[in-house]
């Protein structure tokens, strides 16, 4: 009893640490967020605005989109986005005009060719390798035989024990 | 057979460890530009010494190089000297890209520092650095006599990467425009 | 002359952590008992040099000891005593040593409550914890000391703490997500020292898993943490990026979380032993890479550390030893163990299997989506992609869904052997209704179908359903509701209790993602503007004066349908001393939705650039990962552990386990 209350102290207290102890050395350059007020005519509009804005990536920034950078050259992706937007370009068509300007660097989401086959169907690949192994280890195992789901004498004892503990209760 | 199956998280470990040992040396912030190749594109933008329009056809016909500044950026401040020596040397025309900035501050910039540039396009609203792939200033294009870009460096100049990667790449544009 | 105690102790540390790791496992080895009694003072001794090195490093700071290299450029004589106390964390030397002091806390932690186990074992996992930990101070004397000077010429005056630290949600997140990442070694520890003494049975999973779902536990609120901190910092409505330094966190919880599952079926069952010690390896190796990456530099990331080379070959080293080490040792010791049991395909066994597969499938997955930008640009010479959010959501999202329908099935069925008839039984009724409530219940809140609204409610549906139908199974036959909830026991429960939470944590993603709308205007005072069901009115801004920025602060009135909610102030901050400025979003939490404002840029006219967003349920997400960590603190409370009497490897392993397929509460947890 009393070593589990000192346990229990214990984990209250590295929580507490761990909640009321200071910084670290990990912070993020904290990209202040972007506010612009395009105007948009319909919602699908802004919803592709913001879409697009989240899958490209802020080529000056370490690593965040278009939407978490403030400054620079994302502000004039982001209004160039939504330029085109309203020039009634579609979303291929604003994909082609980052991609020709800077590359597969500013697409979060890799376009999918050759090189990125591993990176898309790896997870693929992963899991049906996964569902195999479960399949042979279920083919592997053994089916409960009478015997073996029945209790044996000793486990009865036990069980008996432990049901009179219970209503003992 | 089934004992050497427990081998394989220790040799899957192994190779991703190789890998990250490969990384460590790589640098995940050299950005190619995929513009390397290609025209430099079409603008009519002003001149920042006169705001006189210009377009691309007022550019050299020879080999120049395209600096993109910006009188906030410090870097470029700190390649200026550089790009004077070479502009007094004759070396190449440049011409800027003054990128993002207001006119007045850019000319009170180019008065107390000097201006290396042939002239400087003025590109207030960034929409030229866009179509150029620009990041960030200062950056340096080399475009060839046709008006195609060659070679870009991202980042400041020193004395080191002129030498080594400005200059060479620059004689080879050159020497070709002359066979 | 105090620094040097510091940079004493802190070798001191490293010479402690080298006996611990020698010689109370050569005892363990040889059967010395003496070497064996040394493992627990040898713990408290590196503790208190490690927490000596700790408070040195805290003295140097407030006393403004600017010949430290470390203070001079994370402190300044202006900061705030309680900043340079905290600032003690504030960089890469010094939260490297609150990581090893952390290290040292858990095998203190072990030290003293493992009086259960046998000394030998004891010392075994002492020993490789002091392993790493003479891995960690050699680290920080070779490459990163925090007691390096600078002298003669010492400067003035330090550099000052980054702005960023100053702040709440930023002050807690990382401690404990140290706390959680660093309590995975015990885990690990434990494997591995069954590993050395070949006898891996059932008492080692038991003595394993209250560690293993305490450190799971404190992991889970160190990464809601800083979901959290993301969220009202970053000012744009993201609580999740999926940066580099995130996902190793990430994997990490995944591969933790497999493992308290996979540690129950070994601890009960007997079987799956030599996968429960590959998982315990595996989520100590993702805390492991999670420090190399982030203090080598390795990624692009929105977190920085100044990158050094020399610091992630030295990690990558200690990582290929210790790592590559283990796993060399699991691959030699793993066919003595043999699982003892057996089990039929459809069985408690078998889908919690599933569930591990598909925890570690997802595990493998983000860690192919946050690698690949390296080796691509390895492989094909320079060229750069970016794998981002977009890609990281397509895979995970699927691959959490299936793990729920899992999840469900594992709580239910039984060891040894379920039916699929009494899977059916159960369980059709479950899946009935949350199909149909998932298609009801989006639909008649929204007036609009969304195919992934209903399928994300008719997910967190099965699992609450499932949650209780499998209590109301357990107490049927109990005298009263109450009575039978008594009669359950306290590690299903907490098992239940984290299972509910991870259904909190889903709807809630699930449903903000999809539900969360915003609007960027331009108003002028006295204008507004509608969203959703709510309407903002912009009163204006006013000029204030803070301590040390001044800032433009907007008024709002927000109204529901007419009625007066609340008034809210976002501000617009210029920092005097850096001239950065800063946006001050203003929220307004709620169960059901946030709503917040970020201010933009004053325009010519006088009005303002503003973005206005509606989160509806964002909350559940910390919710619901603050009672999935509940659960697991629960879970640890369960008598059951602290029952173990003093008792020989040998005894426990000959215990018959008694868990027959027909029991009721008392012996189910999962």
């Amino acid at each position: 009893m009393r070593r589990m209350s000192a346990l229990v102290r214990l984990l209250c207290l590295s929580l507490l640490l761990s909640l009321g102890a200071a910084a670290t050395g990990m912070w993020p350059q904290v990209a202040v967020a972007a506010v612009d007020a395009f105007e948009f005519e319909t919602d699908e509009q802004q919803r592709r605005f913001r879409q697009m804005s989240d899958d490209f990536r802020c080529p000056m920034c370490q690593n965040t989109s278009l939407t978490g950078s403030s400054g620079g050259v994302a502000e004039d992706l982001r209004r160039e986005i939504y330029l085109m937007i309203m020039d009634g370009k579609t979303d291929e068509e604003i994909e082609q005009f980052m991609l020709e300007r800077y590359g597969d660097f500013i697409f979060y989401r890799p376009r999918l060719t050759v090189e990125t086959l591993l990176l898309w169907f790896g997870p693929l690949l992963f899991l049906v390798l996964g569902g195999w192994i479960i399949l042979g280890i279920i083919r592997r195992a053994q089916p409960m035989t009478q015997e073996q789901v029945a209790l044996n004498d000793e486990e009865q004892q036990r069980l008996k024990a432990l049901l009179d503990n219970v209503k003992r209760d | 057979m089934s004992r050497m199956k427990l081998f394989i998280p220790v040799f899957i470990f192994m190779v991703m460890a190789v890998m990250l040992w490969r990384g460590l040396y790589l640098d995940p912030r050299t950005l190619p530009s995929v513009l390397i190749d290609k025209p430099l594109p079409d603008f009519e933008l002003p001149r920042v010494e006169d705001e006189a329009l210009i377009s691309k056809a007022d550019l050299p016909d020879e080999p120049f190089l395209l600096n993109v500044w910006g009188s906030y950026c410090l870097p470029c401040l700190q390649e200026n000297p550089i790009l004077m020596a070479a502009k007094e040397a004759g070396v190449v025309p440049i011409v800027g890209v003054n990128y993002k900035d207001k006119l007045n501050l850019a000319r009170l910039w180019m008065d107390d520092n000097g201006s290396p540039f042939d002239f400087s396009i003025m590109d207030a609203d960034g929409r030229l650095g866009i179509n150029l792939g620009v990041y960030g200033a200062p950056e340096t294009f080399i475009v060839d006599g046709n008006g195609v870009i060659r070679y870009k460096h991202i980042g400041v100049i020193d004395y080191k990467t002129w030498d080594e990667e400005i200059m060479p790449a620059l004689a080879a544009v050159k020497a070709e425009a002359t066979l | 002359m105090v620094p040097e105690l510091g940079q004493f102790a802190l070798i001191l540390s490293f010479c402690l952590c080298a006996l611990l790791g020698t010689l109370p496992l050569i005892g363990a080895g040889t059967g010395n008992q003496l070497w064996i009694s040394l493992a627990r003072p040898l713990t408290a001794g590196v503790f208190v040099f490690l927490s000596l090195c700790l408070l040195i490093l805290a003295y140097s700071f407030v006393t403004d000891d600017f010949s430290v290299q470390f203070v001079a450029q994370h402190s300044n004589s202006l900061l705030p005593i309680q900043y340079k106390i905290t600032a003690v964390w504030g960089g890469h030397e010094g939260s490297f040593l609150f990581w090893t002091w952390m290290l040292a806390l858990w095998m203190l932690a072990v030290s003293l409550f493992s009086k259960a186990m046998p000394d030998d074992f004891v010392a075994r996992v002492l020993g490789i914890m002091g392993l790493i930990g003479a891995g960690y101070t050699l680290f920080m004397i070779a490459t990163s000391n925090p007691f390096d000077r600078v002298l003669p010429l010492s400067p003035v005056d330090g550099a000052d703490l980054n702005s960023a630290l100053q702040d709440i949600g930023f002050i807690i997140h990382p401690p404990s997500l140290y706390m959680g990442y660093v309590g995975f070694s015990v885990v690990f520890a434990f494997a591995i020292a069954a590993l050395l003494s070949g006898r891996l049975d059932s008492a080692w999973a038991r003595w394993s898993r209250p560690w293993a779902n305490a450190a799971w536990a404190i992991l889970t609120i160190g990464i809601a943490l800083g979901s959290w901190w993301a969220y009202y910092e970053l000012g744009w409505g993201g609580w999740w990026a999926w940066d580099p330094v995130e996902n190793p966190p990430m994997i990490n919880w995944l591969l933790g979380t497999a493992l308290i599952h996979s540690l129950a079926v070994t601890e009960k069952r007997g079987v799956f032993k030599s996968w429960t010690v590959l998982l315990a390896i595996m989520a100590f190796a993702a805390s492991l890479l999670g420090t190399f990456i982030t203090r080598s530099g390795l990624l692009t990331s929105v977190h920085a550390f100044a990158s050094d080379p020399t610091r992630g070959v030295y990690i990558l080293g200690f990582l290929g030893l210790v790592i590559g080490g283990s796993l060399l040792l699991f691959a030699l010791r793993a066919p003595l163990m043999k699982s003892e049991f057996g089990f039929a395909s459809v069985s408690r066994e078998v889908f919690l299997l599933a569930n591990n597969i598909i925890l570690v499938v997802a595990s493998a997955a983000i860690l192919l989506g946050t690698l690949y930008p390296m080796v691509y640009q390895a492989v094909s010479g320079g060229e750069l992609i970016s794998v981002g959010p977009p890609y990281f959501n397509t895979i995970f999202v699927p691959l959490m869904s299936l793990l729920v329908i899992f999840l469900v099935l594992g709580a239910i069925s039984r060891w040894k052997k379920t039916s699929v008839t009494y899977l059916k039984q159960q369980l059709l009724i479950v899946a009935a209704a949350s199909v149909v409530l998932g298609l009801i219940l989006p639909l008649a809140l929204t007036l609009e179908f969304n195919v992934g609204a209903s399928i994300a409610t008719a997910l967190g549906l099965w699992i609450v359903l499932g949650i209780v139908q499998d209590i109301r199974l357990k107490i049927a036959n109990k005298p009263s509701v109450l009575a039978g909830l008594r009669s359950l026991a306290v590690a299903y429960l907490g098992m239940q209790i984290a299972h509910f939470g991870f259904a909190v944590i889903l709807l809630g993603a699930a449903l903000t993602s999809i539900y969360s709308i915003e609007k960027s205007v331009l108003l002028s005072p006295g204008q507004s503007v509608d969203l959703g069901n709510y309407h903002f009115q912009f009163d204006g801004t006013e000029h204030l004066s803070g301590p040390n920025y001044e800032a433009e602060r907007a008024t709002f009135q927000v109204l529901r349908d007419g009625e007066f909610v609340r008034e809210l102030h976002p501000e617009k901050r210029v920092y005097t001393a850096s001239m950065s400025p800063s946006t001050e979003m203003a929220i307004d939490a709620g169960f059901t939705r946030d709503l917040f404002i970020t201010l933009g840029e004053e325009r010519e006219s006088g009005a303002w650039s503003m973005s206005i967003y509606i989160k509806p349920l964002v909350r559940w997400v910390w919710l619901g990962s603050i009672i999935m960590a509940l659960g697991a603190i629960v879970a640890v409370l369960d008598k059951r552990y602290r029952r173990l009497k003093v008792k020989t490897l040998a005894q426990a392993a000959s215990e018959p386990e008694f868990r027959p397929g027909v029991s009721g509460g008392q012996t189910v947890s999962g």
